[in-house]
């Protein structure tokens, strides 16, 4: 079976100037079921050849798994005529994730910590939260349809 | 099929999770689990040692089954959480919901 996503990687030419020195970029179609391949093939360029620590794979991992359900059910509502792309910044010290949807956005600032009573006990409600707590940082475009995490490696 | 569910002598259902709990397979776990409880199961170790990673959703099926399973006055134990996923309860304090033994064996111990 041929797979629906849409991979395109692209490597600065050495000595090419700034800038990231590879950038991986996927199309994603609105189906939560594509999650765990889209999440592999990131994770497998990302650290082709290089020794991280595992920590960090799995940092990214569970954090990229987020953010693309979130643009999956929320943003694109699992629309089959949206999709959700994926944009990885690879340098020498740092990983930079873009996942844009094609959603209307929602204000970060809006979702309640899940740590309360009622919070811990809920079935939902965590996943923007572990996203801030697993990568170095997070910021959102104006319109709230774009996440941008960022992973130094340590 | 990323569950696979085995019942030892005493009755305690084990259930497997090969890959990673996440929003695309959840359900998956939960019907396993219900399908149990259904035919009368009560005692359930859930083991993550062949599990690479857990996100929220999947986080949110593990709280679904386990009040569903104390609802019915049975209980749910955790096993073979390795320290990353561990971080993923410790960061959300789901460490303090669920009984959770560093292996299935000692996750059965006493159960």
């Amino acid at each position: 079976m041929t797979s629906p996503l849409r991979l395109c990687v692209r490597r600065r030419p050495a000595g090419g100037g700034e800038g990231p020195d590879i950038i991986v970029s996927l199309s994603v179609p609105s189906d939560v079921g594509c999650i765990e391949e889209a999440v592999a093939l990131v994770a497998r360029h990302c650290f082709a050849g290089a020794s991280v620590a595992e920590r960090m794979r799995f940092r990214l991992q569970v954090a990229l798994s987020e953010a693309l359900a979130n643009a999956i059910l929320r943003g694109n509502r699992e629309d089959a005529t949206k999709r959700a792309a994926v944009r990885v910044e690879l340098a020498a010290d740092v990983i930079r994730v873009h996942v844009t949807d094609e959603g209307s956005g929602f204000d970060p600032r809006a979702v309640p910590e899940p740590l309360g009573p009622d919070g811990i006990q809920g079935a939902g409600g965590r996943g923007l939260f572990l996203i801030r707590k697993l990568v170095d940082a997070v910021e959102f475009n104006d319109r709230g349809n774009s996440i941008c995490m960022t992973l130094r490696r340590r | 099929m990323a569950f696979t569910q085995s019942r030892q002598e005493n009755g305690v259902v084990v259930v497997r999770s090969d890959g990673q709990l996440i929003v695309g397979n959840r359900h998956e776990l939960k019907e396993l689990v219900q399908g149990a409880l259904a035919a009368g199961d009560r005692r359930f170790v859930l083991d993550f040692s062949h599990t690479g990673y857990i996100d929220s959703s999947g986080l949110g099926a593990l709280v679904t089954v386990a009040r569903q399973v104390r609802e019915l006055g049975g209980e749910m134990r955790l096993a073979g959480l390795n320290d990353d996923l561990r971080s993923l309860f410790e960061l959300t304090k789901l460490d303090t919901l669920f009984a959770i033994a560093d292996s299935p064996a000692q996750a059965l111990a006493g159960f």
